[in-house]
Parts: C-alpha cells; structure tokens; sequence
C-alpha cells in the first residue's frame, strides 16, 4: 500500500466489487465477495484449491457472469456479458490454460480479435508490434512465425502475457502467471509486473506461490470456500497466511511444521 | 549471431525476427529446400499429397486410355469439376470451423428445382430466379446456425435432417412431372455446356496470377524491409512468380488445342482466389481459423464465435445452391436427380482430399479446387474405361478412406513434431 500512497487515483478504486456470489447449480463457488483494487496496486488473490480464485477471474473477464453482486469499474457500474466487454473496458486478462490457439502462429494469437486492418491484414505492422511487445517482456520466442502448438509451456505463456498487453488495459488479471515459468522467467514476469505498476495500472495476481506473493503484491487477499477470508500486508507472517487460507490454526501445515520441528529438536538432543 | 548477413559485413544487425540464434533461417534456395522437406517429414503436408495423387491417378489413366488426357476430355472435366468445386468450396468453410454440411447435395437440388420452376414454369427471369434459388440456400445455412448456436444441435445431425427434408422439398417443388428442361440457347444453359473462353483472354487469365504474386510480393518485402523484418529475396519472389505463370501458361495452351477454358471453370477459379484471400488476409478469415483451433480460446479473444459459425453455415449453403445453379444450367435441366446419388460425398470428399482437415483449423480454398479435379478424373477416367457407376463408387470411396487416413496420420505426426 505504502507506494500507492499519496497518487491521485488513490482515493477511488478501479475496480470495486460489492457481495459478488456465483452459483453453478447447487454448489456456490462464490459467495459475497467484496474486493477493491486500486490503480498502481498489485492484489494478490490466494486461497487453496476450490477457493473460488479462478472462478472470479473468469467472472471479471467476462466469461462467466456473476449470480447477483455489483461490479464497478472506474466508478461506474458494469455488465461483463461476455469477454468482448471485459476487454473493450479494459480488463485484460491471462487465464490459467492461457487461451491461446495452437494452430495459429505466435501473431495471429496476440492480435486475435484486433487485427489491424480487418480487410486486409497489416500483417507487417502486426508482427512488427509483436516483436516489440516481445522484448519488454525479454520473451525467449525463436520466431513469430511458428505455430503456437511448437512452443514451450513458458514461451506460451509469455506470449499470452504479450496479448494482454497489446490493447493498454487499465486492470490486468494474471491466473497463475509464473506456474509454468522457469526461474528467468519468472523474475521477468515478476518485473513486468512491477513495470506495469509503475505505470498507474492495476493488477490482480492469482498465485500459490507465497514468495512470489511478497515479491510483488501491496496486499494479500485470501479466500476461502468462496468467501473473504481476510486481507494481509505481504509482510504478513506465514503462519497467519496460511491459517487464514486453510482456515485454521491447527492444519496440515502447522502440524507437518511442528513435527519436523520435534523432529529436528530431538535430533539435535541424541546427536548431542 | 544468424547467418543471414552478407559475409562483407559480419557486424551488420540481423533483422527484427532474426536475432534469436537457435532458429535456422533459409538464406538461399537450397535451404527453402531443405526447410520444405523438414515440414514434409513432420507431417506439415499441405497440399502434396494430393499432387502426388493426382500424377499417379493420371499417369494410370493415361495408360490405360490415352483419350483421358486428350485436351477435350480434360475441357469437360473441367465443366463437370466446376459445378461440384463450387459446392465443396462451401465444405472448406464448414471444415474449417470443424462442422460439417451433409445436405449440400440436397440443398443445390432445391435450388436447381427453385431455378426450373420460376424461370421455366412461372416466366421469372433467368436472373431473378436465379437470385431466389441462391437465397433460398442462404436462408437454409442461417436456418442451420440458428439450430446450432441456439438449440446447441450438432452440424452433423442438423444437415442430417435438412439433407432428407430438402431433397422432399425438391421432389415437391418438381410435382409430377419430375423433371423441367431448361431451354437450350439460352445464356444460362450455354454458360453451362458451351461458353469458353477466346484463346487470347485465357493466356491473358493465366498471367494474372503471377503478375500479382511479383507486385505483392515485392510490396510486401519492401515493407518488410522498411519495417526491420526479415524479407524474401527479390530471387525467389521472381521464381515463386515464374513457375507459377509458366504452368498456368502451358496448362492454358494446352486446353486451347481444344475447346478452349470454360467460362464457368473460369468462375469457380474466381471463387476460389476470393475464398482463399477472405481466409488468409481479413479478419473473417483469421477468426475462422481461430474458431477451427480453439473455440473457447476464440470466445476470450472477444471472437463474436455464434456469427462466425453463422457466416460459415450461411457460407456453405449459398455455395451449394449457387453450385445447384450451375449443375442445372450444365445438365440443361431441373430434375429429381439433381444433387442426388454422388454430389453430396464427392463434395464432402474433395475437400478432404484436397488437404482441409476434418477436424478443423486447418485446411485452405485450393483445396475445393485440388480436390474435385481429383475426384472428377477418377470418375471421368474409369467412365471412359467403359467401367459401370458401381465401381466408381467403390474406387472414389476408397480414394477418400485413403485421404482421411493421410490427414490423420499426418494430424498425429504433427503433434509428435510439436506443430500445430
């Protein structure tokens, strides 16, 4: 919170979620979630499996809609019937399973839906804009001209992380951005992350991953069954993060850490 | 650093797409060789299997009945290719989008039934009637995408239905009688059965093509260039043109030495360039090809994919009408036969074997073109081999086992080589 002090967009969120509840049949995925992100922040949404993280992802991108709730973005109130209004708003989004079409080549996936030109292709500027969007995220891509489908797991997901830069949004929504990365790539994403801070955007990381969670993010939310379950500075300890995802104190965690504590402690006492 | 900068100048800056040194670049025509058959091996067939198809079928032929390359019996085949080469162009749209149509037969026999009954029966004009029978097949694909986005109803079962319920239309559109002649003389029918082309503007057709290859291309490199890409070599631009002019150029020849170039070929040929660059060159086509590979995908890129699926259904249906049309006015009658009996499969079956994958996201228009003049000189060479329709059947259907099973095979080599 502390570098977001003291900017104007401070005082308003960007985007501003009031008792948001999804239902699929009888099983609520969601249940009242409040959340507030405000522009040059990184919110970091964690939560075990089944929490609910992905499903909110997927309702602020539009391609599920919410069962009741408000969603307000930039002050106003918004409908996301469908992933065209989530990005035309200025929500972009990096899903889990990267949404990316394997029989098309690295260009034609990043301008999906927003090709130049739609009557004949600018297919020069298009890749020339690739290249540079490329570079700022340093991607490792040996040429934009191969299929997606002869790519590695992080090449595909930096190019998706490329797309949803393409339009200059104003939110981004990375689910699991550093899952299928390896260490290089991860610190570039965790930079980029950074970079896209600094330039007054807002972010909404989903990750399991507790250090990157420190790294980058001002705040911590958790969830849990598909309600709020509290908001942490990432300063926060580990043991209270992690109760708080796992909803109690007493869980296979702290158990397993306390036992290999005991472990330890008599260890050192025979060895003695 | 790449090896695509001149030996003079080692320390020049390789171009945009260029600089990562893992990737082999082609600098000269032996790697555009070499990177050919790398694709081939992969299984990235694109369209040889069905040139080496279509040289082992005519070789046969020939052998067996030297009339079969006679430049007539070729003029005809390429009558007879048009009129179902505009319906399986309709079929390419469908595969792409991984749907299929099987009542295009029946839907271009309603529109040859529409086109006897208002322009015979009723004295509409050619033209108008020929305007209602086209628009009542693309009345029928939006019928089917409205069962498909709304009821969630299969392609496959959805046609299945129209393929029975269209051809009653068209037994009740004929009555009694079965069948209407078109009058002989008129324009449509000479369109069908005699219009060529003056030897003059065939030659100047066939040059086309490959002056428009030298001007984009040397467009598109220039830009390139300007842009910090990497470019074709004005060498291969000029080759890739020359080859293509030079065989258009001896096929043309070689059909003056007979009748000449049907008009109608000439058509279907207009088609297809117009398919093939909605498919790679406009926005359409990109969604297309996106919808095809990953629906879902397509949806989240903000792919409005229900009008897609729209336009290809739509797509589909208009060109298997407009193909009924030009069966009709090449046949100089609406019958009950029209679209019955083979039309449906060799359709489906040209293009498959022209290389546009079943399972969709892959594929191209030539291949409606590739297609059908395989099918047609099966079906052309064993009619002169005096050979009876049932062995056709059974030949042509063994022909498109064999050309599934290529594209499958093909389809797995590609994912084990890691490409799409």
């Amino acid at each position: 919170m502390t570098n977001t002090e003291g900017a104007p967009a401070t005082g308003q969120p960007v985007l501003s979620l009031r008792g948001i509840s999804k239902h699929f049949g009888a099983v609520s995925a969601l249940t009242d979630i409040d959340l507030d992100v405000h522009a040059g922040e990184v919110v970091a949404l964690v939560g075990d499996n089944g929490a609910g993280k992905s499903t909110l992802v997927k309702i602020l991108s539009g391609v599920h809609q919410p069962s009741s709730g408000t969603i307000r973005f930039q002050g106003e109130t918004v409908t996301l019937n469908d992933p065209s209004a989530a990005l035309s708003l200025g929500i972009a989004t990096v899903f889990q399973d990267l949404a990316l079409c394997e029989n098309l080549d690295v260009v034609a996936n990043i301008f999906l839906g927003k090709e130049l030109n739609p009557l004949q292709m600018d297919e020069v500027a298009m890749e020339t804009r690739s290249w540079t969007l490329l570079n700022e995220l340093s991607a490792r891509i040996p040429s934009v001209r191969v299929a997606v489908a002869s790519l590695s797991g992080g090449q595909r997901q930096t190019v998706a992380i490329a797309r949803s830069l393409l339009l200059n949004p104003k939110l981004i929504l990375l689910d699991e951005p550093t899952a299928a990365l390896g260490v290089a790539q991860t610190a570039e994403v965790l930079d980029l992350i950074e970079r896209v801070r600094e330039r007054g955007l807002a972010v909404v990381m989903i990750s399991h991953n507790m250090e990157d969670v420190r790294a980058v993010a001002d705040r911590v939310v958790v969830l849990r069954l598909g309600r709020n379950n509290g908001e942490f500075p990432p300063d926060a300890s580990n043991e209270a993060l992690v109760s708080a995802i796992t909803g109690a104190s007493n869980n296979s965690v702290s158990r397993r850490a306390g036992r290999r504590q005991a472990q330890a402690a008599h260890l050192s006492e025979s060895g003695q | 650093m790449t090896n695509n900068s001149k030996p003079g100048t080692p320390a020049a800056q390789p171009t945009l797409d260029r600089r990562d040194e893992r990737v082999a670049h082609s600098a000269g025509i032996g790697d555009t060789i070499r990177a050919f058959l790398d694709r081939i091996r992969s299984g990235d067939l694109g369209m040889l299997p069905v040139i080496v198809g279509l040289v082992i079928i005519w070789t046969v032929f020939s052998i067996l009945n030297p009339v079969f390359l006679s430049p007539n019996n070729l003029v005809n085949l390429l009558f007879d290719s048009s009129t179902v080469g505009i319906i399986s162009l309709g079929i390419v749209c469908m595969l792409m989008v991984g749907e299929i149509d099987l009542s295009v037969g029946s839907v271009s026999g309603v529109a040859s039934a529409i086109l006897g009954v208002l322009w015979v029966n009723q004295g509409v004009p050619a033209g108008f009637a020929i305007l209602a029978a086209v628009l009542a097949g693309a009345a029928i694909g939006f019928l089917y995408a409205q069962l498909y986005n709304r009821f969630g109803m299969p392609s496959f079962v959805a046609t299945l239905a129209g393929l029975l319920t269209f051809l009653g239309l068209q037994l009740y559109l004929l009555g009694s009688s079965g069948s209407i002649n078109l009058p002989y003389g008129s324009p449509l029918v000479r369109f069908g059965q005699l219009m060529v082309m003056p030897a003059i503007v065939s030659v100047i057709f066939a040059a086309v093509p490959g002056i428009v290859m030298l001007y984009t291309g040397y467009r598109t490199a220039a830009r390139r260039r300007a842009a910090g890409l990497s470019a074709q070599s004005s060498g291969g631009i000029i080759a890739r043109a020359a080859a293509v002019t030079i065989v258009a150029e001896l096929v043309v020849a070689y059909l003056n030495q007979g009748r000449g170039v049907p008009w109608m070929f000439g058509l279907f040929v207009g088609l297809v360039l117009a398919m093939q660059y909605a498919l790679t060159r406009t926005r359409w086509g990109r969604s297309m090809f996106a919808v095809g590979g990953n629906r879902e995908a397509a949806r989240r890129a903000g792919i409005n994919v229900r009008a897609i699926y729209t336009s290809a259904f739509v797509l589909c249906s208009t060109l298997a009408a407009f193909g009924g049309v030009m069966a009709a006015s090449r046949l100089a009658s609406s019958s009950q036969q029209a679209g019955t009996g083979d039309v449906n499969l060799n359709a489906i079956a040209a293009a498959v074997i022209g290389g546009t994958s079943l399972f969709g996201g892959r594929g191209s228009a030539y291949s409606a073109l590739l297609g059908i003049i395989v099918i047609q000189s099966i079906s052309s060479g064993l009619t002169l081999l005096d050979l009876s329709s049932s062995l056709r059947y059974m030949i042509t259907g063994g022909v498109l086992a064999i050309a599934v099973i290529v594209d499958s095979l093909a389809r797995r080599s590609r994912a084990s080589h890691g490409r799409a």
